[in-house]
């Protein structure tokens, strides 16, 4: 009456290959990555056989590769619509749009940080002030974004010293927001000097999210953000205290920038995150614009060293959450959501289409729009080359429509850019066309010579390398993975 | 065990009732409807007064003295039949069959004897007969049900089979009982026809949710378990379609020594291409139908797959996956999987062990189904606390 499990085998040992990609890992190991980001690690002996379709059938490495959509053989044909699902899922947010809108709604600030991107101005020149007229422009631009969450960062300079045209701003997007109805959140990216209780009120009134800077340690913060009175740190403490008091624990989070003196301590900077009560840290690296290159910051650490800084830190994260902190690296954690789930992320610099202008985009105080705070910081630089337009003279569809967007985009998706196109970690990855502007002088660059090719593939060869090799590794990591 | 079918149904005096039917029931506490004249009323005792107007009356003793029409003395073990209750009864066969206990979470209709699958682990084996005449019997049962009624199930064979009359039976749930949640268990494999799941979306049930198996990620392990070729990929384009419509799916997998070895796989799999389910159970082995015959592929200590089922539970919540675990004794589970345990046993077939006796959180245990004496964990073991 039952037939044995043989007789559900497929009628021959045959199969095909689903788009795969594949990388050497380590030296004994490789690693292939499907379409949508799946992976499979693999003995070279192992590799050569599967792209030989020599494998043996019903064996565990061959049912791991035809449960992770990397081969089809005659037993079943869902894999392609699933596939195909799975396509759909990752892409997703393309169809959504811009969804991160950043107002500069001043370039003044009163510290003085010498990696400083966006070249600052001293604090009483108006002149470096949006007007009324502009954001009022930028708010109905922003609703022009079919994306049904926006978000709305405000930047500067200090934005806060320009409170008056963030009310402005946050008063009319939601008198707006009644009629569209969209999912609205606001971010205030601030050094927390000048906090009040005005501020704070009007913050917890509309649900507005704290966003400042804290690189570490009292000596480092110090040192990296320097103002007139040598306080830094503890202007910065003092107001995450109060924010938090007034807003909610959850409502203020932190952001360190690495320079080479914070190359030794990462273990420091941990432990400075941790003590403040955060849940996670996000281990940047510094990006080559604004005071960042003019006083030859960038210049002073290269990808290599960063990727140690990078491993030290997650490495010691990993062990903190083994004893039993819960404590995320955050740019880990996003890569990690590209490797185990179906989705993509939000974060503009691992998109492609690259996420400039269509993931997230920035009006500058003087009107004009760019696509990426990278991209103004390039322009307080002197080169204009992404700027897409401005607010008080073109439209929306002139500005999106912009060469200034559209060439960038369209020159550098990573699925037809030289060696990214056979790049096994391409479904991790992005494509970052203002990076290699500002490095190379053009929008592709050589990814043998790129800091964010070299910088990226680290971490992800390292990321699978520790979920191959330390299972407890693995539950840890994917404890972050926000679903 | 609730005995639901009785061959012991004795008429008293004059019978017109001849034909097979279905009946609800009224008692003393029932409210006197409109409807009694096709209602049997249940007399509790000898001395129960014995009111007028009822199509009939049930007795569980002899009664003394002059009876009405349509008189019929029911066994002891029917006794926990109340007011509200369905029968079908047959009256020249003496048999009675429970269809619907008003006070019960687990009432279920088994639409259909068919099936295009033959599991090897089926609890109801399916008949390959004519036995349509079973969807005439629910659709008369359905208005008959209280409006207050939490839950209810269809149940095969597969119901799917019907077709347009498995749609019918919806739409009456849906007409008749409103705030009623309505359960399916299909295999999922005819909604592989687009069409045939927008129907089933076009009733807008306002609370269907159905459960679909789904026994591994590999192909043709799922094909030999349900012993249908084709079977895997009919039924995933099923839970697709379904969904793509809006129709709430819940992903069943039983555990048993075919499935439990691939269970941390099945779970990446489902997180990965089927997040958008709403409900994935993890549930033992129902030791009836043909488990029994299929003992020696089928039977592993609920104690030896822990490790298995455990990384399926985390991989599946951590994806914010809603996951139960069903049919389970709470003292074979690890204590991280308890939480997740819920008592998914029928009541009329659930019960427990002589170990258990002295076990003091029988409250939130699964218990075991009648049929687990044939064999049951070594690992039965009270809880003190």
């Amino acid at each position: 009456m039952f037939k044995d499990a043989e007789y559900f085998l497929p009628a021959d040992n045959a199969y095909a290959l689903l788009p795969l990609r594949f990388i050497r890992l380590d030296a004994g190991r490789y690693v292939a990555v499907n379409e949508v980001g799946e992976w499979q690690t693999l003995t070279r002996p192992e590799l050569e056989a599967l792209v030989r379709k020599e494998l043996p059938v019903n064996t565990p490495l061959y049912y791991s590769l035809k449960s992770k959509h990397f081969i089809l053989d005659h037993d079943s044909v869902v894999p392609v619509d699933l596939l195909a699902l799975k396509v759909r899922t990752k892409r997703h947010r393309i169809a959504e749009f811009t969804s991160l809108h950043m107002f500069v709604v001043t370039l003044r600030c009163n510290h003085s940080c010498k990696y400083c991107q966006v070249s600052r101005q001293s604090e009483d020149r108006v002149a470096f002030d949006m007007t009324v007229a502009m954001a009022d422009k930028a708010v109905d631009f922003t609703f022009c974004s079919p994306a049904k969450a926006i978000k709305i960062e405000f930047q500067g300079g200090e934005p806060l010293l320009n409170f008056g045209l963030i009310k402005h701003i946050v008063l009319k997007a939601v008198d707006r927001n009644k009629a569209e109805r969209r999912h609205l959140a606001f971010v205030i990216a601030t050094n927390l000097s000048v906090l009040d209780e005005e501020i704070l009120g009007f913050c917890k009134q509309h649900d507005i999210l704290i966003s400042t800077s804290l690189d570490g340690p009292e000596d480092l913060h110090n040192a990296n953000r320097p103002n007139a009175h040598n306080n830094s740190y503890q202007t910065t403490i003092e107001g995450i205290r109060c924010a938090r008091e007034a807003l909610g624990f959850d409502k203020v989070s932190a952001l360190m920038t690495t320079t080479k003196a914070s190359l030794a301590r990462v273990k420091e900077i941990i432990d400075e995150y941790v003590r403040q009560g955060f849940r996670g840290i996000f281990l940047r690296s510094l990006s080559p614009y604004g005071f960042a290159i003019k006083t030859k910051c960038f210049d002073e650490y290269d990808s290599r060293q960063w990727l140690d800084f990078y491993r030290e830190g997650l490495d010691y994260i990993i062990e903190l959450n083994k004893c039993g902190v819960f404590f995320v690296e955050h740019y880990t954690a996003l890569v990690l959501r590209k490797m185990l789930t179906p989705y993509g992320t939000g974060y503009v610099n691992l998109q492609s289409p690259a996420g400039m202008g269509i993931a997230g985009i920035i009006f500058n105080y003087n009107g004009e729009v760019y696509p990426s705070d990278e991209a103004r910081m390039k322009a307080e630089m002197g080169d204009k080359i992404f700027c897409m337009g401005n607010l008080l003279t073109n439209s929306y569809e002139d500005t999106m429509l912009s060469p200034a967007l559209l060439d960038p985009l369209r020159e550098s998706v990573a699925e037809t850019v030289p060696m990214c196109e056979e790049c096994a970690f391409l479904p991790y990855c992005g494509s970052d066309p203002d990076y290699h502007y500002a490095t190379q002088g053009d929008f592709v660059g050589h990814k043998a010579l790129s800091g964010f090719c070299k910088k990226n593939m680290g971490i992800f060869r390292y990321v699978i390398l520790k979920m191959e090799d330390d299972p407890e590794a693995r539950k840890v990591l994917e404890k972050w993975v926000q679903w | 065990m609730l005995k639901l079918l009785s061959r012991t149904v004795t008429p008293l005096g004059d019978i017109t009732e001849l034909d097979a039917v279905v009946r609800r029931m009224a008692d003393g506490t029932s409210q006197q409807s409109e409807n009694r004249s096709k209602e049997y009323y249940l007399i509790g005792n000898g001395s129960d007064r014995i009111p007028e107007g009822y199509k009939g009356y049930f007795f569980f003793e002899t009664p003394n003295g002059e009876v009405p029409v349509n008189s019929f003395l029911l066994e002891p073990a029917l006794s926990y039949l109340r007011g509200g209750d369905i029968v079908k009864l047959y009256p020249r066969h003496n048999m009675l069959r429970t269809l619907y206990r008003v006070n019960s979470l687990h009432n279920s209709m088994l639409v259909t004897e068919r099936c295009n699958s033959l599991c090897l682990m089926c609890s109801q084996p399916p008949r390959d007969a004519d036995d349509s005449y079973i969807i005439g019997d629910i659709l008369q049962m359905i208005p008959l049900m209280s409006p207050q009624t939490k839950s209810v199930g269809i149940t095969g064979g597969e119901p799917t089979l019907l077709g347009k009359d498995f749609i019918g039976i919806i739409q009456c749930l849906k007409r008749c009982l409103p705030s009623t949640a309505v359960h399916v268990l299909s295999n999922g494999r005819n909604f592989k026809d687009w069409d045939y799941a927008n129907a089933v979306a076009g009733i807008s049930h306002p609370d269907l949710m159905i459960g679909i198996p789904l026994y591994s990620d590999i192909s043709s392990i799922h094909d030999y378990v349900v012993q249908a070729d084709g079977a895997f990929d009919d039924t995933i384009r099923g839970i697709i379609n379904l969904k793509s419509v809006g129709v709430r799916v819940e992903i069943r997998i039983v555990i048993h020594k075919l499935t439990y070895e691939r269970l941390p796989d099945l779970s990446r799999f489902i997180r990965r291409n089927l997040t958008f389910c709403d409900h994935v159970a993890l549930m033992g082995l129902e030791l009836t139908g043909f488990t029994r015959s299929n003992m020696d592929k089928l039977w592993i200590d609920p104690k030896d797959y822990q490790p298995q089922l455990g990384e399926a539970v985390r991989l599946l919540s951590e994806a914010r996956m809603f996951v139960s675990i069903y049919n389970h004794q709470l003292c074979v589970l690890d204590p991280e999987l308890r939480p997740f345990n819920r008592r998914s046993i029928s009541d009329w077939k659930n019960e427990y062990m002589p170990e258990c006796e002295s076990c003091v959180r029988g409250n939130d245990c699964g218990g075991f189904f009648s049929s687990s004496k044939l064999k049951y964990s070594a690992h039965i073991k009270p809880f003190r606390t």
